[in-house]
């Protein structure tokens, strides 16, 4: 975490003294401290922060293709006559334990194709979810646990 | 360009908006509903507010733009499941299903 504020700091310094404020400048001073935080590791410790901040810009990037081709499959099914949906409702096991995990693991799959996050069971362990197209809930399983739900435990529990 | 970039955004957000709301009479039942709402739903904002960014470029207008985005892609998930989780739990049969409903999880009411 320090080495996250250690990097806003540097973002901010690179603004102000620069002159432009705008979140081109502040974006391009992050990246910039980025760098810098990073040659200097060998002075510092390494740091999971450097891992993380791939972990989380690649969450990002897949989370918006993701959404766009959601939306476009759903489109498909509203305009094509006849209904091709074979709902049915899934449980999928939860690795992610803190409650920052879950939220963004529920909201990541109810954005995402042909599926809407439901419930989580008391215990935290298993999810409720509803699928459109579950002729075979175990492969959906799958690509669940190791599309979203391994990107979010990359990006926010980072080990 | 920034013009062009702005008017193809606009249009797409639009047409998304008109697809979810066809999508919300067209679908069959109160599950496959929300999926049109939510997903379509989320889309269709979030193409007309980058536009919006876009369109202005100034730095609070982009920020503020983020910001709504953020909130959006935090709540309509959420309204989305509350209801869903609703739906399931009193016990809305699913359509053309697969599933035998004695072996349907559903939701525990704790509450």
């Amino acid at each position: 975490m320090s080495t996250f504020g250690n990097n806003i700091l540097l973002a901010l310094a690179w603004v102000f003294l620069t002159g432009s404020v705008t979140l081109g400048g502040l974006l391009s001073g992050f990246v910039i401290g980025y760098g810098a935080l990073w040659l200097i590791q060998p002075l510092t410790g390494s740091s999971q922060y450097f891992r993380r901040v791939i972990a989380w810009i690649k969450l990002v990037v897949l989370f918006l293709y993701e959404l766009a081709l959601s939306s476009l499959e759903v489109a498909r099914d509203i305009l094509t006559p006849g209904q091709t949906a074979r709902p049915a409702i899934i449980e999928v096991p939860l690795d992610v334990q803190t409650d920052a995990g879950i939220l963004l693991v529920t909201n990541l799959i109810s954005l995402t194709p042909g599926t809407l996050s439901l419930d989580v069971s008391d215990d935290r362990k298993t999810l409720l979810v509803h699928a459109m197209f579950a002729d075979d809930p175990e492969a959906l399983r799958a690509t669940l646990k190791s599309g979203m739900e391994r990107w979010v435990i990359d990006a926010v529990e980072g080990t | 360009m920034s013009d062009a970039i702005t008017s193809v955004l606009i249009l797409l957000g639009g047409v998304f908006g008109v697809l979810g709301a066809v999508g919300l009479l067209r679908m069959p039942d109160v599950l496959i509903r929300m999926h049109a709402s939510t997903k379509i739903g989320t889309l269709a904002c979030g193409l007309i507010v980058i536009a919006a960014a876009v369109h202005f470029g100034s730095a609070d207008i982009t920020i503020r733009a983020v910001a709504i985005l953020l909130f959006l892609l935090l709540t309509a998930p959420i309204a989305a499941h509350m209801i869903g989780r609703a739906a399931v739990s009193t016990g809305v049969a699913l359509w053309n299903t697969r599933q035998p409903p004695s072996t349907t999880p559903r939701p525990k009411e704790t509450r």
